[in-house]
């Protein structure tokens, strides 16, 4: 047992280090530090300097031109980001998409398709959830009909992160009525531009455009968009679910935040003292930096496991569950710590008028607690994790 | 014994319930909170007809109730309608302040505010006062006849609607005393009175006041100088029930919209509340619902006796603790519908949690139960 690092593994921290302190847009660091909303153009402008790097897809293969790190390094990679203030990598065509691609996909989906995420000619979304169909995903109702040449697509699909920038959807759709529900579902890829595609903004409780309702009206998406064999996108969909669930205990944002509520409970006086050293409020920083330590350290032995070769099973469910309540009770803290300013609204939305009110930290602190309920609702929500947990250690 | 609500207090409850599901749906709420006053006149003036203000005070004040029942029974319709207009401020502490310190020119004011024709607000927190009641750095420093007042005020609900602020001000003391503290009532067109206004989360509009050289005549004085701590404490004691009862109501919506869900949606083939998973947690809720509606009513049955303050504590702590639970909780068993702005739970959880940044949060109020406990 050793719980530190071996050389090699500190060496490329210390790359990791070296390339953000060097490459990292202090623009944008400054940005994600505040929480402000990162517009489509910050987003595709550090895509472009990973790739520049080759770094942008860590967890692809060489041949299709990834870094192939292994699970620790991906894990140092994504600790050094989220505490350097890095823009998280939009995960759609990177982590969900291409692995299916390389996994299912023909050789010229791979050849067409593959570059055009790399070098950020194509956004994609995710077109899974509709409304009838959340954590029931199998239930879809969302139909393609062969004709000819083309399948026909009518239905629709909800939440779709971030689709009002997305030229491209990988969807989820019932191709076969007629059998059990998961062997009736194919996996299609659909480019939004194409006539009978409408993209409906749905505004969240935090007043942002963060995603969007799809409708579908006879919709024409060529043969060779089909991914893999007809019916079998039930199979593709679980294997990108398990992709979705890497760095699902989110070590490194919940480090982030945990510093940066530590900074607000220095600034901050409760009592006419500094907030840190109010004893309710430093022994509610105190219980989740412990349970952080143990999370760290739990991420930790599951990503060695993963490294040597054996597949997480529910101990990837294990770490969404606790990841999320740990950020979220952190999301609790930052709200609760700066008192009578977690009332404003953030002024970042309001228009022409960029100067926060209060003090600049206290600006994203109660749309962030708002907004990081979606933690333990998505990626499979905590209670069908559970249910996961408990089935396969009953043997169920 | 009796926990019945007396014949008055059931009709008011019955009226105000009435009106704000008849008048207040989510859409027409969900406009006033999206419009440039972030509040209604019109349905502030019918509520003010209604007898909502009048409630609030007692019949030598000028009103018809007064007393913590009135307040809890008015506050906790306000609440599970999520209610964004001031009553909190305009009557419960710019009207309470008048009503316990004016006199008689003051108090014509009074009348102007329960007929619902003038707006007031409490200018007191300051940007590092947090929920210190008595931390007051701005100075009001007289000049024969006149009053010179100097500081900032911050997250000043209902600053903009205003006709007067009541402005806190220090004539002696240290930043920290109990003593010293003033009460001033300044017009909202005082030169050298600017505000910079904004939104609020949960609904409703504050400001940012800054106070440069305003100068107002001694007549301006609210009650004694440098005695106005007190009344301060007062008023906010009936806050604190006036909080907690519509955090109370809210959170009754948000423990019936989650039944509503738990039984119309359905996965995997049936009602997602026959998980027992849900169901469970759905039972916690309303076992802790109980609790805090026993914790409303302790501090509204106490908020005229000596225990006043410990109980206040006591049922903003369990209400905050609660609220929380609720709040998220009621998120979680929605899933993602609950996320969406225009969902009914989305502003209810969103004032639920904010009644928490209200003159103290259950840290705060766990504090001031120890200290009063102890006593
Ligand atoms: C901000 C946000 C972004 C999203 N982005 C995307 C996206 O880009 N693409 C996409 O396809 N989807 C996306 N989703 C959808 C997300 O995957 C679904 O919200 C999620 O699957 C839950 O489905 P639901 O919201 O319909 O809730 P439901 O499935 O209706 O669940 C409601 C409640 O019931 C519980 N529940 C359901 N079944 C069971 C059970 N068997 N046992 C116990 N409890 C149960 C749930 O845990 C939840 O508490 C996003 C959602 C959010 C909130
Ligand atoms: C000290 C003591 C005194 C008692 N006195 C009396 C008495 O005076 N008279 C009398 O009649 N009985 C008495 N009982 C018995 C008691 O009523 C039973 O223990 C109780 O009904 C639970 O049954 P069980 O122990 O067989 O556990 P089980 O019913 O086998 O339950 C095991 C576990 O499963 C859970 N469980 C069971 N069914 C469900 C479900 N549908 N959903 C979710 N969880 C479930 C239980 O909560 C428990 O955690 C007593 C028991 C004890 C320990």
């Amino acid at each position: 047992m050793d719980l530190n690092y071996t050389e090699e593994e500190i060496a490329f921290r210390d790359e990791v280090r070296a390339f953000l302190d060097e490459k990292l847009p202090k623009e944008l660091s400054d940005k994600v530090a505040a929480r402000d909303h990162l517009g489509k153009e910050d987003m595709e402008r550090w895509h472009a300097i990973l790739n520049e790097k080759g770094w942008l897809a860590p967890n692809w293969p060489k041949k299709f031109g990834g870094a192939e790190w292994n699970a620790v390094q991906k894990h140092i990679f994504e600790e050094e980001t989220a505490r350097a203030n890095a823009p998280r990598i939009v995960p759609f065509g990177l982590s969900m998409l291409a692995p299916v691609l390389q996994a299912f996909g023909s050789k010229e989906q791979q050849d067409y398709y593959l570059p055009r995420i790399l070098n950020g000619e194509d956004w994609w979304c995710q077109g899974y959830s509709e409304p009838g169909a959340g954590s029931d995903l199998a239930s879809l109702k969302t139909r393609a009909v062969r004709d000819g040449d083309h399948y026909i697509v009518n239905g629709q699909k909800t939440w779709t992160t971030l689709g009002q920038y997305a030229n491209k959807i990988f969807c989820l759709v019932r191709t076969d009525p007629d059998v059990k529900q998961q062997e009736g579902i194919s996996f299609l890829l659909i480019d939004m531009d194409t006539p009978g595609i409408e993209v409906r903004p749905i505004i969240l409780l935090d007043g942002v455009h963060e995603v969007n309702e799809v409708f579908f009206d006879d919709v024409k998406v060529p043969v060779e968009n089909l991914v893999g064999e007809e019916n079998k996108g039930w199979t593709y969909a679980k294997y990108l679910l398990t992709h979705e669930r890497t760095n699902i205990a989110g070590v490194g944002y919940s480090q982030a935040g945990l510093e940066s509520v530590k900074r607000i409970a220095r600034a901050e006086r409760a009592n006419g003292k500094p907030l840190i050293e109010n004893p309710q409020f430093a022994a509610r920083l105190a219980n989740v930096e412990i349970d952080l330590m143990a999370m760290s350290t739990s991420n930790m032995r599951i990503i060695s496991k993963a490294a040597a070769g054996q597949a997480p099973g529910v101990e990837s469910s294990m770490l969404k569950v606790k990841g999320t309540i740990i950020r979220q009770e952190i999301n609790d803290l930052a709200r609760r710590a700066v008192g009578p300013y977690a009332m404003p609204f953030p002024s970042e939305t309001v228009e022409g008028d960029n100067d926060p009110i209060g003090p600049d930290y206290a600006a994203p602190v109660s749309a962030a607690y708002f907004n990081n309920r979606k933690l333990s609702i998505f990626g499979g929500s905590n209670e069908i994790q559970r249910g996961i947990i408990a089935k396969v250690k009953m043997g169920g | 014994m009796n926990f019945d609500l007396t014949e008055e207090r059931q009709m008011l409850q019955d009226t105000l319930r009435r009106y704000l599901s008849d008048k207040y749906d989510t859409e027409t709420r969900n406009k006033i909170i999206d419009s440039e006053e972030g509040m209604s006149a019109e349905i502030w003036a019918e509520l003010a007809e209604l007898g909502v203000i009048g409630a609030l005070f007692t019949e030598e004040q000028g009103g018809f109730g007064g007393f913590g029942f009135d307040v809890s029974t008015v506050f906790e319709e306000l609440g599970r309608a999520g209610v964004v207009e001031p009553f909190l401020d305009t009557a419960v502490l710019g009207g309470g302040l008048i009503a316990r310190l004016g006199d008689d020119s003051q108090k014509e004011l009074f009348e102007e505010v329960i007929a619902g024709s003038l707006h007031l607000a409490l200018a007191h927190g300051e940007p590092v006062s947090r929920y210190d009641l008595s931390y007051v750095e701005s100075t009001a420093k007289a000049n024969g006849d006149e009053i010179v007042l100097n500081g900032r005020k911050s997250v000043v609900v209902n600053a903009e609607a205003a006709g007067q602020l009541i402005v806190s001000a220090r004539e002696s003391g240290d930043a920290a005393d109990q003593d010293g503290i003033s009460l001033f009532l300044v017009p909202a067109d005082t030169a050298g009175l600017t505000m910079r206004g904004y939104p609020l989360f949960a609904g409703g509009r504050a400001a940012e006041v800054t106070l440069d050289e305003v100068k107002i005549p001694a007549s301006a004085r609210l009650g004694e100088a440098g005695k106005g701590f007190a009344a301060l404490s007062d008023v906010i004691a009936v806050a604190d029930v006036a909080l907690a009862a519509e955090a109370l109501g809210a959170m009754d919506t948000a423990v019936e919209l989650t039944r509503d869900y738990l039984t119309q949606r359905k996965q995997f083939g049936r009602p997602i509340g026959s998980f027992q998973a849900l169901a469970h947690r759905y039972s916690d809720l309303l076992i802790e619902m109980e609790q805090a509606r026993s914790a409303v009513i302790n501090a509204a049955g106490h908020l005229e006796t000596a225990d006043a303050a410990r109980q206040n504590a006591s049922t903003r702590n369990l209400i905050g603790r609660v609220g929380r639970l609720v709040a998220e909780e009621s998120i979680q068993m929605h899933g993602g519908i609950a996320m969406t702005k225009e969902y009914e739970l989305a502003h209810i959880a969103k004032r639920i949690v904010m009644c928490d940044h209200r003159f103290g949060d259950i840290d705060y109020h766990l504090e001031r139960f120890i200290e009063l406990s102890a006593a």
